[in-house]
């Protein structure tokens, strides 16, 4: 096991948010978080690299056992650079170009020297398709651009595990393909990724596993192919259903990827 | 116009600009530079919501904004003396100058920082950086752009605040101008005469201004 995350717990003045949130993942993983909006995916995503602080839970992660509510500050940053997170709204250094903006966490945090950073970001954002433009802002990129330099950045991290907040909702439906591609390049390649998301073409054919919540709660986790052929739980299936239908009146959407 | 006032500016004039290049124009570059000193310090501290250092900043905000800057000249100048406190006229004028208009640019500044998106701040993090270094790389240079404007209206003001210095004494270009004054009578003239020099150093400073907001990086435009 590479991650175990137990019974994390979180509240907003008297609304609770996660009400105890357990999750095992094995390395070479992918997890897809899925529920409705509201229902603490994002919060859960973002307890995980101390983003936000939760009320309780723990983490085990290589065999480091962390307290989610009372971490300090250098377990918090050794925690951090094990992981990399990607976000809605990509979050891009807007004063950088796209080479500073996944060289400077390279040569600042974790203080790598200048040559060799430029030759690790170059091989990350050549990954994501992104290395033609080192020297572009990030206001003169796509979203979709600027979501995969925002992958890249991570990527150049040599994390251990990616987060990704829903990487493809803030995107025009013509772009999400692009980025969707890249992580199911990633996924293939081995790296274990937790992504909370509404693509279900890509939970169901790109994650392993599926993590499904509602209201702060585990309402179901397990493969992902269970999940959607035969799901346990009375609201799973009305979920997948619900989902089926939807395909059915929008083919196109489930052919994005 | 007679000749004797022509003979008069023109006298005058070579004195006037020569204590506007020697006083004004230091008084005001070291004034300035203490009170962008004091603005960043100010805004850090309650952009990073320190919790007692905050408290002092807001005090300190509020005094500051809510006293006239003469007054504050002259308690510093004349009130701090009869508690020991005895410093020069141009030291005094630096400090007060630099500390009321840092006041009003730390509201600037913080205003600034607080329009570049906190994702970014979080990014930051994520990626390994501390906090000073998301704030040396990544906050302040995108907010000393959207700040930049407003700076530069505060620069100016501060050149001819520091007119007000002639009241504690300093020999700047003002206080020499009424120091003619009191010999030939002429305040139209000199006045107007001192106006002028202002407004000609103002009108430099409005078009360095222009020069460096198409000079500072708008980081590839505002498409997004």
């Amino acid at each position: 096991m590479m991650l175990e995350i137990k019974n994390v717990k979180k509240r907003f003045e008297d609304h609770v948010v996660l009400d105890g949130i357990s999750l095992d993942v094995n390395k070479g993983d992918v997890v897809a978080i899925l529920g409705p909006s509201g229902s603490g995916k994002t919060t859960f995503l973002r307890c995980l690299n101390f983003l936000e602080r939760a009320d309780a839970g723990e983490m085990v992660f290589d065999d480091r056992r962390v307290d989610l509510s009372k971490a300090r500050k250098d377990e918090v940053t050794a925690l951090r650079r094990k992981t990399a997170f990607v976000f809605q709204n990509y979050n891009l250094f807007l004063n950088k170009t796209v080479l500073q903006n996944v060289t400077l966490g390279l040569t600042l945090g974790s203080k790598i020297p200048k040559q060799d950073a430029r030759e690790i970001a170059v091989e990350a954002l050549r990954k994501v398709g992104m290395a033609e433009r080192l020297d572009s802002y990030p206001a003169q990129l796509s979203g979709g651009q600027q979501q995969r330099v925002a992958i890249a950045r991570g990527l150049a991290l040599r994390p251990e595990i990616i987060f990704f907040d829903e990487p493809t909702s803030a995107l025009d439906p013509e772009l999400i393909g692009e980025v969707l591609s890249v992580m199911r390049q990633l996924a293939e390649d081995g790296m274990t990724m937790l992504v909370v998301t509404h693509e279900m073409e890509f939970a169901r054919n790109v994650s392993n596993k599926v993590l499904f919540m509602e209201n702060g709660h585990v309402v179901e986790c397990g493969p992902s192919r269970a999940f959607f052929e035969n799901p346990k739980s009375a609201r799973s299936r009305e979920f997948v259903n619900s989902l089926a239908s939807f395909h059915q009146d929008m083919p196109r959407t489930a052919k994005r990827i | 116009m007679n000749e004797r006032l022509w003979g008069i500016l023109l006298d005058a004039f070579p004195k006037l600009l020569s204590y506007g290049i020697r006083v004004t124009v230091p008084l005001t570059v070291l004034s300035f530079a203490l009170a962008l000193l004091i603005s960043v310090i100010v805004a850090l501290i309650q952009y990073a919501n320190v919790r007692v250092l905050r408290q002092i900043c807001r005090f300190y905000i509020w005094v500051i904004r809510g006293t006239p800057l003469l007054v504050q000249l002259y308690l510093v100048f004349y009130g701090l003396p009869s508690v020991g406190i005895v410093l020069d006229a141009f030291p005094t004028a630096v400090l007060v100058f630099g500390f009321n208009e840092g006041a009003y640019m730390a509201e600037t500044m913080r205003g600034a920082m607080e329009s570049v998106s906190r994702g970014q701040v979080e990014a930051g993090y994520c990626v390994g950086l501390n906090f000073i270094q998301i704030m040396a790389h990544v906050v302040l240079p995108q907010a000393f752009r959207t700040a930049f404007p407003a700076l530069s209206n505060s620069l100016i003001s501060m050149l001819k605040g520091t007119s007000m210095a002639a009241t504690i004494t300093v020999m700047e270009m003002f206080r020499q101008a009424t120091v003619i004054n009191g010999r030939v009578y002429e305040s139209l003239g000199l006045y107007g005469e001192v106006a002028l020099i202002y407004l000609a150093f103002c009108t430099i400073l409005t078009g360095l201004q222009h020069w460096g907001e198409k000079k500072l990086s708008s980081y590839g435009g505002t498409r997004s």
